[in-house]
């Protein structure tokens, strides 16, 4: 199982994560997020009145906007304004802001590859600094297929291109709760090994995908404890300060 | 349909297209519950599909692909270019799906339809990653001319599983393309040859006589399932479609091998069970698809 990264990692090993919240004055609520050299801001502005055209009006709506680090906007960022969307609408509560839109700005800082995953975990550390009500948080992340069938998590730009296929995985964080652990399981299997959003790039086999969706979930493990100790320390400090 | 509910609320007195209107989701359950969908399908089952090859005589390929009501018009057209620097030797393939307003009550003259590009990027992504095509066999002369194929798929109807019969047309189409003969002229430029030169005496031998069909390597084919509580529904209407949210679409090759699980999003979480139950649906609907292909190649060659 050896295989050579150009930045020494191991197989498995993500690279450092960096997550800030309420980086911006004028938004609701706001993060950063960067794995390595990938960095996203996020923003989020609303809950605003109305839902725009061919939208639910009885749920709560959301927008998502793309900027990309430079240049327009094309199809790619289109796919991913949509699948963040629905990634979005997934894990919110839509029935607490009933005819509202929440717009969700994502500003690409720097592209170092598993852009698409760095800018979910952002969009949900701004949705937290907002205060917009969320069933659970999703953690996303980035497996790539090597040529010889091994599984490289998190790779950067150069190794994505080199790699015959990659996956992002968007899977629930794991919850703290008190109730019974069996009570919380869906069909046997605990609530955060349900995949959330799944796209993949390039043609594997069927079995590789599976692994790639076992090495995904446990590396997410380690994220959302990431998330969750990144999100309580700066609510303590917010509290400190009010006090 | 009314009769199930029994008891205590409304449906038991409604008509049943009122209680369709009214009450979608519970209408639907009630049909699940039976293992039955409401247009009579088993919920694994994908709706009849029909494929016409040739349906466009002005363009080099061109197919009709009908998934229940679904239908989706691919074209081709090929035009000569000269090769991008960094790879002299290959051509190139544009694709573009389209959404007029003539296929929903949702889509409105104007903007294109954001579905429209999402699509047009997924079905780009798909034909390009399965490497059905060798772009190396749209080479002409090595550095000096590449064949460019633009291949436009319009919609005509949208009933659900949008992408499932766009990506059927476009691979009819490209399987029933016809490459125009070309000839090196004087000036070395690349002239169209007519048909009827083609019979009869030539000035000039043409550059492709050979090469006048595309060779596809594994065609992918894809469905679109459905997840809602324990449910699989395989090839949703739009009216599931609208209903129930988590869609999962899965794109295999020939080989079976995996081109592209797509799932944006959705309230129901995948579990690897499930995942798996939906390749093997996938599975299934690759075979159907093969077969609807290969009698629609025959019919045209009978012809």
């Amino acid at each position: 199982m050896e295989t050579d990264r150009k930045d020494g990692r191991t197989a498995n090993q993500l690279r450092p994560l960096a997550c800030t919240r309420n980086v911006l004055n004028r938004a609701h609520g706001s993060a950063s997020w960067s794995q390595g050299e990938t960095k996203v801001l996020a923003a989020v502005y609303g809950p605003k009145a109305g839902t725009k055209k061919n939208e639910n009006p009885e749920k709560a709506c959301f927008e998502v906007i793309w900027k990309p680090k430079t240049g327009q906007i094309g199809k790619a960022e289109k796919e991913y304004e949509m699948i963040l969307k629905r990634t979005v609408q997934s894990i919110c509560v839509l029935n607490v802001h009933p005819n509202t839109t929440t717009s969700i700005i994502i500003q690409v800082v720097n592209d170092d590859g598993a852009l698409l995953p760095c800018a979910i975990n952002a969009v949900c550390a701004a949705l937290v600094d907002a205060g917009i009500p969320l069933k659970h948080l999703a953690v996303a992340i980035c497996c790539s297929l090597a040529e010889s069938g091994h599984i490289l998590l998190d790779p950067s730009k150069l190794e994505e291109q080199k790699m015959k296929a990659f996956v992002y995985l968007v899977f629930p964080n794991s919850t703290l709760s008190v109730l019974p652990e069996e009570s919380l399981k869906v069909r046997g299997e605990p609530m955060e090994h349900g995949l959330i959003t799944s796209f993949t790039h390039g043609v594997m086999s069927v079995d590789d995908y599976i692994r790639c969706l076992e090495r995904g979930r446990a590396a997410t493990g380690k994220l959302s404890d990431f998330l969750r100790r990144s999100l309580q320390s700066q609510v303590q400090s917010d509290s400190s300060k009010l006090g | 349909m009314a009769a199930v509910n029994g008891s205590s609320d409304l449906s038991s007195e409604m008509e049943v297209d009122a209680f369709r209107r009214l009450f979608p989701l519970r209408y639907h359950e009630y049909h699940l519950l039976k293992s039955v969908r409401p247009d009579a399908r088993k919920l694994g089952s994908a709706r009849d599909t029909t494929l016409a090859l040739g349906a466009v005589a002005s363009a080099d390929g061109s197919a009709l692909a009908k998934i229940g009501s679904t239908t989706m018009l691919a074209a081709i057209k090929m035009e000569v270019m000269t090769p991008t620097v960094e790879c002299p030797d290959e051509g190139s393939i544009a694709i573009e799906f389209h959404m007029p307003p003539i296929c929903s009550p949702l889509v409105r003259p104007g903007r294109p339809a954001e579905a429209a590009e999402v699509i047009s990027k997924q079905l780009s992504d798909t034909i390009f990653s399965s490497g059905m095509i060798d772009l190396k066999e749209l080479c002409l002369v090595g550095g000096k001319a590449a064949w460019m194929a633009y291949l436009d798929i319009y919609c005509l109807d949208a009933d659900g599983a949008l992408f499932d019969a766009a990506l059927l047309s476009a691979v009819a189409a490209f399987s029933h393309l016809n490459i125009p003969v070309v000839s090196l002229n004087d000036d070395g430029r690349i002239v169209l040859v007519s048909e009827d030169n083609v019979r009869g005496k030539l000035e000039k031998e043409p550059v492709n006589k050979e090469k006048r069909k595309l060779k596809l390597n594994s065609p992918p084919f894809s469905l679109t399932c459905i997840l809602h509580k324990n449910y699989i529904l395989a090839d949703p209407t739009a009216e599931e479609e609208s209903i129930m949210e988590t869609v999962v679409t899965v794109v295999l090759d020939s080989y079976y091998q995996l081109v592209s699980l797509y799932k944006p999003g959705g309230p129901v979480l995948a579990h690897t069970s499930v995942i798996q139950d939906c390749v093997a649906l996938a599975r299934r609907r690759v075979k159907e698809l093969q077969n609807v292909l290969n009698e629609a190649i025959s019919d045209m060659e009978v012809d």
